[in-house]
Formats: C-alpha cells, structure tokens, sequence
C-alpha cells in the first residue's frame, strides 16, 4: 500500500505542477520575455486548523478496532455531525478511513493525507478540481510573474458543509490563510451618498 | 487700438510700435512676477511649474521629481516613504478577471483598495472600487442596480454583485477628453494619472463610460498612521486637492510582480489577474475556459478587464 501511494501522489502532485503540453505551438517571443526572472514555484497554503485536541484520530480511534460500517448518527462528534450537509446520504465513512482515521479514504480505496484532501473531492467535483489547478476556481496569493501561494478545498469550504459561506482569517505556523465559518460575512460599510460627504 | 493696426498691409506706425514694445514688456514683467510668486507658494517650486511632462523627463529630472514627493511626503505625513516610477515591463499586458458567479459583494475589495492606494477617507470620501447589487432576473443591467446595498449578510437571495472599477480601456476615452496629456495608456495596459499634470478640468470623468474617475474636491483626508509608504508616482502617492484619480491595477505592486491588493483580500476569489501574453497565467485560462464579457461593449472602449462565469 505505501509504496502504491507514494507514486500515486507523486503523480497526483506533478500533475498539479506540470503546465498543459503544447509542443506544437511555440510561446511568442513577447510571452517568454515576460517569464519571472525568480523560479516560479506553487506554494500550497496550510490547511485550517483541526478542531482543539481531535488530531491524531488514533489518539482515540484504534486501527486494530473492529468498525461498524452502518451508515447511522453517531453518539459523539456533535460539531461535524450536526452541521453534515454534504449532498444528500454521506456519511463519515464515505470520505474518513475506517481502519486508519488519520487520512482520509478515496472511493478507489486509497489512502489520502489530509494535506491533500484537494484530491478526495475531486472525485466528484472533477471540474472544480481541474479549474482550480489553473488558478480559475479558488484563491492564490503572492506574486503573478512567481511565487503564489494557493489556497485549499478546505480553506473555503468546510468538507462537511461545503456550501460557501464566508472565511475568516487564521494564523497557522505564522502564515496567514484562511478558514471556512459557517455563517454568512457582513458586508464593509456601504460608501458615503454625496449629502453625507457634504457635512 | 486703433482700426488699421489689424491691416497686415501696413506698416505700423512708430506709435504703434512703441505701443507694442510697452505690451510686451508687460506680460513678460506680470509672467516674471507670477513665477516669482509661484516659487514663495509652499509645495510648489519653478523647477516644479516649469518641469517636462512625466514621458519626457530624463532618468536624473525623474530622480528629482521622485526625491521632491519624497520629501513633501515627509514634511506632510512626517513618514520615510519609497516613491518609485518602475515603467512597463517588455512581454507583460495586464488583465483582469472577475468572476460575477462568485462575487458576493462583500466589499472587501473597496476598503483594501483605499488602504493600498492612499484614497481620501471621509470628506471626500473615494472608492475606486464600486460594487453593485443587481438582480439575478434583470441580469447585468444598470437601471436594476443599486450603490447603498448595507443588508446584515451578503450574498442576498436573488441578487448577484457586480464591483467596476477602471476597465483600463485599449481605446480609453477619458485619455482623448484629456486637455493637458494628465493621463495616458502605459505599454504594460495601464491608464495612469500624473497628479502634478492634472488640472482637474474633470473632461475625463465626464467621458469615462464606467464611472471610474473620481475628484478630490477638497484636500484628500488621509491619516498619517494609514498612509501606504510603498507608493508609485503614476499611482498610490497622495493626492492633492483638485485632481482626478483611478484605479491603476495597484501599479506599485502589479509592476513589482505581485497580485494587486483587491486580489489578495478577495475572500471568495473571484478577482483574476495577469499577463495576458502568457499562455500559462490564470487570466489567459480564464478566457480560453470560461464564458467571459466586458462590461458596456457596445462603447468599443475595448477593456483590459473582463467580468466572467465560472459556473
């Protein structure tokens, strides 16, 4: 299993780094003038911070312990289940390792870190995951002509109620990103009427 | 003055002569004692009124005018501030992308535009960035929009947000009504203002279809603890009163490489921007993807900002 994952995210990651071939059609000269003097790199953001004291799963969840697979309301994990509105009849077990709860499970059965969850959703939302690999869906930061952070799935969308809501910003590892809230923002102050400049 | 001096078949009479001596005489003496007065007004020297326009001036006469906003900004805001005049970059045309499926009008962009680029604060207060809340049943049309949307959360059911700002037109308008040459279309795409040319005519707001333009009609208030010290002399330095201002894509940070600040604080990401002239960039991606329109094409204004649909 390991070394299978290990070539499957290498893959997965060069993908996401490799630019589209276009052998037969060479960059104008204007384009290749404009490439960054600085290497050109993709930096992934962090990804929000597990709730207080709910990582590692194994600190709780044995790998050795039998699991029951019923798709049913658990007795505890209150905060993701009361919110769980993930398309219709998900459940825990559809994206989480049964046997393994610290990674995440894909439908083909491979093991998935957390840090790239991208690549569980893009299971079904395929079309999503390949816009946001080119920058069109999603959020980078940092420079256009180099290094660009890019943000995460799970950055903006709660995996368990992934519908948009809004984002506040968070600290991790002295790097700001941001994280999911589950209510709508307000918005900034509307900009003044004439009259009221005029006071 | 007399019928026939307007006869240029006649010779002038010696009195009309003398006459003429004396007129010129007096406007080079009122000139003179203009000047001489210009040059005992605070902030506002000869050199300064008598200076090249902004693409004529040589690299040591841009060093100086650069070192004098430097220094003003000093004596106003007691601040060190770095006022560079970085010019285009060969192989870059910048364009802009965004995604009215995704905008939820929160106005993030507004107010991290006026941090970046030094507006005026209160009275005048000035937004570059103007988000408009319309109606998903009348579409992008601006008899169904409204400025002073201020509900408890956004996005609102059955409305979308459309923000404008300066559409850095190919075909610019506001550059044509321009009496003075105040501003011009940069290689790079960028219509900038040089505030020091401007005379505040305000010939180019009444012509820039977008209502992108915006006058300081009083001194700009601006505290000195907000001030933004990274500045651009085509862009963010501060403004004085009577001139017109516009969004230049952040030129400060655009021509440094770096995304402009409406796209760093978008929280939704709906803000795209580029090089046009790279096949790799997230803009160019965006128009060979998605269903992409500028905004009031019928003008052949020919922006370099597109609005477009990712979903």
């Amino acid at each position: 299993m390991r070394p299978r994952f290990a070539v499957l995210a290498a893959l997965a990651l060069t993908a996401l780094r490799a630019a589209p071939v276009r052998a037969n059609e060479p960059a104008p000269a204007p384009a290749a003038a404009a490439r960054p003097k600085a290497p050109e790199a993709q930096v992934q953001a962090n990804s929000p911070p597990f709730s207080d004291g709910i990582f590692p799963c194994s600190g709780c969840h044995d790998p050795k312990a039998k699991v029951d697979l019923t798709h049913r309301r658990l007795q505890f994990h209150d905060e993701q289940q009361d919110v769980l509105k993930h398309g219709e009849e998900r459940w825990c077990l559809d994206c989480h390792d049964a046997q393994n709860r610290d990674v995440l499970r894909s439908a083909s059965g491979l093991a998935i870190p957390f840090t790239e969850s991208y690549r569980l959703c893009g299971q079904c939302h395929g079309d999503k995951l390949r816009d946001w690999k080119v920058g069109v869906h999603g959020k980078r930061v940092g420079r256009w002509d180099g290094t660009k952070t890019y943000f995460l799935c799970v950055n903006c969308h709660n995996p368990h109620t992934p519908a948009w809501k809004g984002v506040s910003d968070v600290v991790v590892d002295g790097k700001r990103i941001v994280s999911p809230t589950l209510q709508l923002i307000k918005p900034e102050p509307r900009p003044k009427r004439p009259e009221e400049m005029r006071q | 003055m007399s019928a026939t001096s307007s006869l240029p078949v006649l010779p002038p009479t010696p009195d009309e002569i003398e006459d003429a001596g004396r007129r010129a005489f007096l406007r080079t003496a009122v000139a003179g004692g203009a000047l001489a007065g210009l040059s005992g007004c605070a902030g506002f020297s000869m050199d300064e009124f008598l200076r090249k326009h902004f693409k004529e001036l040589g690299p040591d006469e841009l060093k100086k005018v650069l070192a004098k906003v430097e220094k003003t900004n000093k004596e106003t805001w007691g601040k060190d501030t770095r006022v560079s005049a970085t010019g285009p970059r060969e192989g870059v045309e910048f364009g802009y992308g965004l995604d009215i499926s995704r905008c939820i009008g929160c106005r993030r962009c507004v107010y991290a535009c006026v941090k970046e680029n030094n507006q005026s604060r209160q009275a005048p207060q000035i937004h570059w960035i103007t988000v408009l809340e319309m109606e998903k049943d009348h579409g992008v049309d601006l008899a169904h929009a409204e400025v002073y949307y201020d509900p408890a959360t956004v996005p609102q059911p059955g409305k979308f947000y459309f923000p404008v700002q300066c559409q850095q037109c190919r075909n610019p308008p506001c550059v044509k009504a321009c009496p003075t040459q105040a501003t011009w279309k940069e290689k790079d795409g960028i219509v900038v203002v040089d505030y020091d040319w401007c005379i505040g005519c305000r010939c180019c707001m009444s012509a820039c279809p977008y209502g992108a333009r915006h006058f300081n009609f009083a001194t700009p208030t601006l505290p000195a603890e907000e001030l933004n010290p990274d500045q651009h002399y085509l862009g963010n330095r501060p403004r004085p009163k009577g001139v017109v201002e516009k969004c230049t894509f952040c030129i400060q940070r655009a021509r440094e490489g770096r995304y402009t600040a409406c796209v760093e604080v978008c929280p939704v990401g709906a803000r795209k921007f580029g090089n046009l002239l790279d096949p790799e960039s997230e803009i160019r991606k965006v128009m060979e993807t998605k269903r992409v329109f500028v905004f009031k094409e019928d003008l052949a204004t020919h922006p370099q900002f597109y609005y477009f649909y990712a979903t």
